[in-house]
């Protein structure tokens, strides 16, 4: 293997690991806002403990985030060398931004909410969740600015000296890519969060425990993702395919498997890609659809990769065309899921339903799939430019860098995100198992002093 | 004049990095020396607690705004110095979870294996640290590009083809380990009551008088590898302040900290890393990176600099940004000063 695959792989492998975890805590500390927000205005106590056992899962799940974030800001010089010395004059900004405006806010507010609970007024606990909440979406906004940069770059000159600096802050910033992509993924962190706590709901309720905080996730998580699925499907999920759809013709062809310059072109529902001879197997496919989501109108002409030189394709064709469909189709289950439990909740009868409780409660692994692949789409999508236009991926590399060290650690990467993963699985079991009436696990200053 | 701004607002991140996040490698250093019951260990944990995580965002937020001031140094560094920087990265990863997840679980082993691992990793990245300044003060093979690619270790010898490693980078190291061990005990002694707090001030004046040794030897060994350093010390003799404020700071660690003037003690401490930090920049201005190879080929605030639109918006954000993080942790501290007894988690 090549210094240029092992990086690849690296890079893929650690940022899709970390995104696990940022896409649960964005949408979480919403949710959290959310239970102490009504805890406040009803007095309720049951929000305020809700609230609490979902602040030691999001603990849990911020610190692995935080762990595995900060290889993702070295990883761009240690195995990119060349694509940050040649673009640093303009995804420098968003990223320095990230850590001035974002890390500071979220990491100290952090601190006020997880240990100033006894030392701060309801309202200020309050304001500490909220800023935690601010300072994470921030974060995903830089993070974004930065991926917008690259799958359709703005505001920038090339230097003679063949590096690209920014020439408008605002317009990198309002790079109309970035907040189509940002409303998505946010939405879809949403999408994390509420499938995950209506999941947990579900457990306690199948499993007769806990059942007062059950019902009380289970609403909750019901409602943010019945609202959290539409929005992902329209406006956010449309507006950014229809700007994928202009700005970058082939990796919509690629998405969508479309070989072929088509009018009226069909979606393909379900097929296997062959690339070899340009044809889609088993196709289930529906008529002049997609022509009609990108241009609203069923006659349109769709561009197929046929017009698109051989070399400007996407690499990796069948996994940009299974993430894309992966993406969609969970997309669409989760909408059906949510309106009949919602329209179940609404009719009082989702806390009897146990086969819907049983639905929920198993499908909480999806969304991290679905975020997951949804990446890959817009990732693999924009293959194999690394600046979408103007820099190839093979053009960004560390070439320095000796193979033998980038295999080195890309292993060692494996080998620790291994265990972290088994540490996750561990502790958040042990966390939903103790159930949200259990004390802290952590020894209490009281308790020693005793 | 821009490159001179953001060279050292560049380095007072770094050093506002080495100053409070050293403060909880330090006393992830002494954890174990400190910790003689599992009350002891738990209040020492809890002494850091709400605190480091925002302490380590200063290399985060320093790290970025390297990126974003000096793509070029940015770039040729972290490639450089590939396999440390990763290494760096898994003890970050190592010593994080050792402080969030050690109280998780109310076992006596796995406090025990998380503990352990907090303290590794600190002594670990102490040592890092301190040998990549040392490595950025010797220089390394930097080519016609600009890049270069090092080892961890050679022969041990310093030459124009050196290791990570060498007899140099190791004293670099070695400093690092007792200056933010001394700091750490510092601040254990100043959160906490009782014996512990006595033992992590005994510990801290152990750690001083190592200190005192380390910073003489440290200071010939940089001026025989390194005859460059003392070139802007003699054009501009003013900064003679600096080496001065690091010898009073020294001193008045020890002599505050025997007359029980903890906070002030740590005050001074927190003053010596930063005028040593200071002093090390002073020296190197405006090289960024020597190169050990050929003068001509060193990375200089002019040809690593990004371009000046940006480093103008740049200062507007920034001073804005740097204005919220002082206000953020000036709450923070106030909110958990005194004893870290009290500190409660959810």
């Amino acid at each position: 293997m090549n210094a240029l695959v092992l990086d690849r792989l690296q890079f893929a492998f650690t940022v899709t690991f970390h995104y696990l975890f940022p896409q649960l805590t964005m949408g979480l500390a919403l949710l959290i806002v959310i239970l102490k927000g009504i805890a406040l205005r009803t007095k309720n106590d049951r929000y305020d403990q809700a609230a609490r056992f979902w602040a030691k899962l999001f603990a849990v799940n911020f610190v692995l985030g935080v762990v595995t974030g900060i290889p993702m800001e070295f990883q761009f010089g240690t195995n990119w060398a060349d694509f940050s010395k040649l673009t640093g004059g303009v995804i420098g900004q968003p990223l320095a931004m990230e850590g001035v405006f974002s890390f500071f806010l979220e990491s100290t507010f952090l601190g006020l909410f997880l240990f100033g609970e006894k030392r701060l007024s309801k309202l200020a606990h309050l304001g500490s969740a909220t800023m935690v909440f601010l300072g994470s979406w921030i974060s995903g906004f830089f993070i974004i600015v930065t991926d917008a940069w690259m799958q359709h770059p703005v505001a920038y000159q090339l230097l003679p000296n063949g590096t690209y600096q920014m020439n408008s802050f605002w317009g990198l910033m309002l790079n109309p890519w970035a907040w189509r992509q940002y409303a998505h993924t946010m939405c879809g962190a949403v999408v994390t969060a509420a499938f995950v706590m209506a999941a947990t709901g579900a457990y306690y309720l199948l499993d007769r425990r806990d059942e007062e905080a059950g019902k009380l996730f289970v609403k909750v998580g019901v409602i943010a993702g019945l609202l959290s699925c539409l929005l992902q499907v329209f406006p956010t999920g449309d507006l950014q395919g229809k700007y994928v759809a202009h700005t970058q013709p082939a990796a919509m062809a690629g998405m969508e498997g479309l070989f072929h310059s088509e009018k009226g072109a069909p979606i393909v529902l379900m097929g296997q890609p062959d690339v070899e001879h340009q044809t889609i197997d088993n196709p289930i496919a529906a008529n002049k659809v997609l022509s009609f989501l990108i241009y609203g109108t069923t006659n349109a002409e769709v561009q197929g990769l046929d017009s698109f030189p051989q070399k400007d394709w996407p690499t990796t064709l069948p996994l940009l065309y299974y993430s894309y469909h992966i993406m969609a189709g969970l997309g669409t289950y989760f909408v059906a899921l949510m309106v009949l439990a919602a329209f179940l909740l609404w009719r009082g009868k989702l806390y009897q339903s146990r086969w819907v409780l049983w639905l929920l409660m198993l499908s909480f692994p999806l969304p991290y799939i679905a975020n997951t692949a949804g990446w890959m789409t817009a990732e693999i999508g924009r293959q194999p430019w690394l600046v979408y236009g103007l820099l190839r991926t093979s053009q960004g590399f560390s070439p320095q860098v000796p193979a033998g060290n980038g295999l080195f650690t890309l292993l060692g990467f494996l080998g620790m995100y291994g265990l972290l993963a088994i540490l996750w699985i561990v502790i958040v079991y042990r966390l939903v198992a103790a159930g949200p009436s259990a004390p802290s696990a952590h020894k209490h200053p009281e308790a020693i002093t005793a | 004049m821009m490159g001179f701004i953001w060279f050292w607002i560049v380095a007072v991140m770094i050093a506002a990095y080495v100053v409070f996040d050293g403060f909880d490698l330090g006393a992830g250093i002494l954890y174990l020396f400190l910790g003689r019951s599992e009350e002891d260990r738990a209040t020492l944990i809890q002494s850091i607690g709400p605190v480091w995580d925002g302490n380590e965002v200063w290399l985060l937020a320093g790290g970025g705004t390297l990126f974003f001031a000096f793509p070029q140094l940015y770039a040729s560094s972290f490639s450089g110095f590939y396999l440390p920087l990763i290494i760096v990265l898994w003890l970050l990863i190592m010593r994080g979870l050792g402080i969030e997840l050690r109280g998780h679980i109310q076992n006596d082993l796995w406090r025990t294996l998380f503990g352990g691992l907090f303290t590794i990793s600190s002594i670990l990245l102490a040592v890092f640290y301190g040998a990549a300044l040392a490595n950025v003060i010797r220089g390394v093979p930097l080519d016609a590009q600009h890049s270069f690619f090092l080892p961890l270790w050679t022969n041990w010898q310093v030459g124009p083809h050196p290791g990570i490693l060498d007899w140099y980078t190791v004293i670099g190291g070695l400093v690092a380990l007792v200056a933010l061990a001394m700091h750490g005990g510092l601040w254990v002694a100043l959160k906490t009551t009782g014996g512990l707090s006595e033992r992590a001030s005994r510990a801290a004046g152990i750690a001083w008088g190592l200190v005192c040794a380390m910073t003489l030897i440290s200071l010939i060994a940089t001026i025989a590898v390194q005859p460059l350093s003392l070139q802007n010390y003699r054009t501009w003799p003013v900064l003679d302040v600096i080496p001065a404020a690091v010898v009073v700071s020294l001193a008045a660690i020890e002599i505050l900290r025997r007359q029980k003037k903890v906070l002030a003690s740590f005050l001074a401490s927190c003053a010596y890393l930063t005028f040593m930090l200071v002093g090390a920049a002073a020296g190197l201005y405006p090289i960024l990176l020597p190169s050990s190879t050929s003068a001509e080929t060193d990375l200089t605030v002019a040809n690593s600099l990004a371009g000046p639109y940006s480093l103008h918006v740049g200062l507007i954000w920034w001073g804005i940004g740097m204005a919220l993080a002082v206000g953020y942790f000036v709450t923070s501290y106030w909110l958990f000063r005194g004893k870290a007894e009290g500190h409660y988690h959810i």
